[in-house]
């Protein structure tokens, strides 16, 4: 959620249970300002708080002129001092998903330890023990970018693409319909298109391309990945991700008031199609 | 003349073209109703109003936007239909909660009110950051107060709030009252059961199944382990709250193997393997049964154990505790450090699903606790070992680790101005579980979703081995088909066996001859 409506946006998502203290929101609000300015945002996002067992991290976003390449994510324990976090490489992604398990710790230099055995060329003698170390950094890094693969969502309009592949804020967004922000199909998974492609010439034609350049959330597998509700006296739309249980989204229909939040244990929920 | 004649031809033809060329434009299409000269009259007067540059250039569309607004004219006819949305339903319902009270006597007032002070608590949740919204915590705040007076509650608390997947509940815990019966619907089952009983007695006997299932662990009474409590909940403040039935251990016992969400109806069957016994609203109680054990902690001190016990059976747990007077606090730095200074106030629900342990050897009607307790001494030679949980008050210290995470995280809420700052307590096992504690005040509540953390990953049970269609015995089993040698072996045997016989009895005749 932006960081210039952050006080607001936080109680519209505050149903969810998990909120910010005044001493933070307050630290937020100085030590954002002071990291647009420093790393030369266009604007500042703050992205939600991971909840470790012994410290929580608090995570920022910066955006820069393209709203989804120009990415950078920090982090920082006090709301003060920002670090920044390592791009999420193919490499990083592999290594963190065989070897980090349990709940984040809040150590950013805490290794977490993998022994793979290997058996090479058929004889059980020959074993070979390789053992992949991945501090909680990286980690950390590798949840922040699945998490905004995933389950990051915005709503339909709030971003276009200009011909030059640039995305950007649309300033004319005006926000949903009360009928249009019930229904999964207005909202975007905010990150590359995947299913697009598949999709057949009869489906592409009603498409804007300008508009409709991001996957849709009713696609996601499983159907009912995603609950939907009316709250805060049924004025706001709030949207919860069942695949990251933490991540919350709301939107204030008719106005062009979104934004998401992550606060939760930075874990997926795997036993997602046994609960549905 | 011939000239003027001619002109005057020539004149009329075109007159009469030209109108020809008129009908025919006017003529109304059969598909739009529109018609050309029409057309071109507005189009020419928009071009007129508009004197657009190269008009030339743009006619097409000019044309086709007049075309667009005849068309829109007729659409707008047709008559918008107000929609009601959500927002407008909810605050109907809602303003009942902002509506003045009528006269109340100020001696009321004093007295000390079932009422908790919700915007208190809300302000330490917040710090500690938990929270349902201000806003949503004064309506929160209303909807108790509703709650209080309607149902005459004794004493009454927000419990917290458990997310479904289309709609919240809103929980509230109340004490249980003396007098107070619930229709129990064990009874109504057995009536059920009565009645299907009849029916069948007029269909077609079907074969009977010779399952035979375990008996059944008997219910809590009310005001007692599990059911110590009453819960109300709610979708939403102002709308109308609802009483949850009363937990029986087989829900507590299924509900520890099964992993759902929330839907938000309380009506809705639960969905699973193993199958759980009783709808959503059962699902709730159970794991509101659940959390509250496992999560419901205050500091050290606060609560004493009651007096009446400790003397006769010490292997009986504790089940009532009071507030200790004397009470003065503990520091919160002390508080955010270990949990030896933090101690359960809930009894621990056993294995076997409930508070108490109960000897289920014991022959059914004897069901009471004493009873079952006073035979537990008697020490029958397969009486099974009875299950003992950790007693009341005891350290969370002491709790068990799960999955390599320790079960609780503490803190400090503000690190800048810690000398006004609560301890806050996390809950790792029930995510979203937390309690603060501050000087004399503590509180808990649960926001999440209503589920243990899991560790690695659920593993569903596995269903159980199929049962045998019939006892396997000798004269089902099948035999290989004797040789013709060992036929005639056989055949031999019996000839033997039969001359054998016939000799025997020859002989006892003739004995029984020489008897007489």
């Amino acid at each position: 959620m932006d960081s210039n409506s952050l006080y607001y946006s936080l109680e519209l998502v505050a149903g969810s249970g998990s909120t910010l203290n005044v001493e933070q929101r307050t630290a937020l609000q100085t030590s954002l300002v002071i990291l647009k300015k420093n790393y030369k945002f266009r604007r500042v996002l703050f992205w939600g708080k991971i909840l470790g067992l012994k410290e929580d991290y608090f995570i920022a976003q910066g955006r820069g002129e393209d709203e989804m390449q120009d990415k950078k994510t920090l982090y920082s324990f006090n709301c003060m001092d920002w670090l920044l976090l390592p791009p999420a490489t193919d490499s990083m992604i592999e290594e963190v998903s065989k070897s980090a398990k349990g709940r984040f710790v809040g150590d950013p230099s805490y290794v977490y330890e993998h022994f793979e055995i290997r058996r090479q060329g058929g004889r059980d003698d020959a074993l070979q023990k390789e053992e992949i170390k991945v501090n909680e950094e990286s980690r950390l890094a590798v949840t922040v970018h699945q998490i905004d693969k995933e389950a990051s969502v915005v709503p339909r309009g709030a971003f276009i693409k200009s011909p030059h592949g640039l995305v950007q804020v649309n300033r004319s967004f005006g926000g949903l319909s009360h009928a249009e922000a019930g229904k999964l199909d207005n909202f975007f998974h905010f990150s590359e298109a995947k299913n697009l492609k598949k999709k057949s010439i009869l489906e592409m034609s009603d498409l804007n391309p300008a508009i409709d350049f991001l996957d849709v959330l009713s696609d996601d597998i499983p159907k009912g990945s995603w609950s939907l509700q009316l709250e805060c006296a049924s004025r706001v739309l709030v949207l919860r991700s069942l695949l990251w249980l933490g991540l919350t989204f709301y939107h204030v229909p008719m106005t062009p008031q979104h934004g998401y939040i992550y606060i939760g244990d930075g874990t997926k929920n795997l036993d997602l199609p046994f609960m549905l | 003349m011939d000239t003027t004649d001619g002109n005057q031809d020539k004149s009329e033809e075109r007159l009469l073209s030209a109108a020809s060329l008129k009908t025919f434009m006017m003529k109304a299409s059969t598909e739009s109703n529109l018609n050309l000269y029409d057309h071109l009259t507005c189009l020419l007067i928009k071009v007129m109003d508009e004197q657009p540059q190269n008009v030339v250039d743009v006619i097409e569309d000019m044309s086709r936007d007049v075309k667009q607004v005849c068309f829109e004219d007729n659409r707008s006819t047709l008559r918008d239909l107000p929609q009601t949305t959500a927002a407008e339903l909810l605050a109907e319902q809602q303003r009942l909660l902002f509506s003045q009270p009528e006269e109340t006597d100020q001696e009321e007032e004093l007295m000390e009110t079932p009422l908790p002070n919700v915007s208190e608590i809300g302000f330490y949740m917040e710090q500690a950051g938990v929270g349902l919204g201000r806003e949503e915590m004064q309506r929160v705040f209303l909807a108790l107060k509703q709650l209080v007076d309607s149902q005459a509650l004794l004493c009454c608390r927000l419990w917290g709030k458990i997310l479904g997947t289309e709609s919240s509940y809103i929980v509230a815990e109340a004490e249980y009252r003396e007098g107070e019966e619930e229709q129990s619907t064990e009874e109504v089952a057995e009536e059920e059961e009565r009645k299907a009983d009849v029916r069948e007695n007029e269909m077609d006997p079907l074969p009977h199944s010779t399952y035979k299932a375990l008996p059944a662990v008997p219910k809590e009474a009310l005001g007692t382990g599990a059911n110590k409590f009453l819960y109300y909940v709610c979708k939403e403040p102002g709308l109308p709250w609802v009483k949850l039935p009363s937990v029986s251990p087989a829900q507590i016992t299924a509900a520890r193997l099964i992993r759902k969400f929330f839907t938000g109806r309380l009506d809705t069957t639960v969905v699973s393997y193993p199958p759980f016994p009783g709808n959503e609203a059962n699902y709730l109680r159970a794991q509101i049964a659940r959390i509250s054990a496992g999560t419901q902690v205050s500091p050290q001190g606060f609560f004493q154990a009651g007096e009446e016990e400790g003397d006769e059976e010490d292997e009986a747990p504790r089940d009532s505790y009071e507030m200790n007077p004397d009470f003065e606090g503990v520091a919160v730095a002390e508080m955010a450090e270990s949990l030896s200074t933090w101690v359960h106030h809930v009894q621990h629900i056993l294995q076997q699903g409930r508070c108490t342990w109960v000897n289920l050897a014991v022959k059914p009607g004897e069901d009471s606790n004493e009873e079952g307790e006073a035979e537990e001494k008697e020490e029958e030679p397969d009486e099974p070992e009875p299950e003992v949980g950790p007693p009341l008050l005891t350290p969370l210290s002491q709790d068990a680790e799960m999955f390599n995470t320790p079960p609780w995280t503490s803190k400090v809420s503000s690190t800048l101005t810690s000398q006004h700052a609560v301890a806050v307590l996390r809950s790792n096992l029930w995510p979203g579980a937390h309690a603060y504690a501050c000087g004399k005040k503590f509180e808990n509540i649960y926001v999440g979703w209503g589920l243990k953390h899991a560790g690695e990953g659920y593993i569903p049970a596995v269903p159980p081995l199929a049962q045998r269609e019939y006892p396997s015995g000798p004269d089902i089993t099948e035999a290989l088909d004797p040789s013709v040698e060992e036929e005639q072996v056989l055949k031999e045997a019996l000839e033997e066996q039969q001359a054998d016989k016939e000799e025997m009895e020859d002989s006892d005749e003739q004995e029984e001859e020489d008897d007489d």
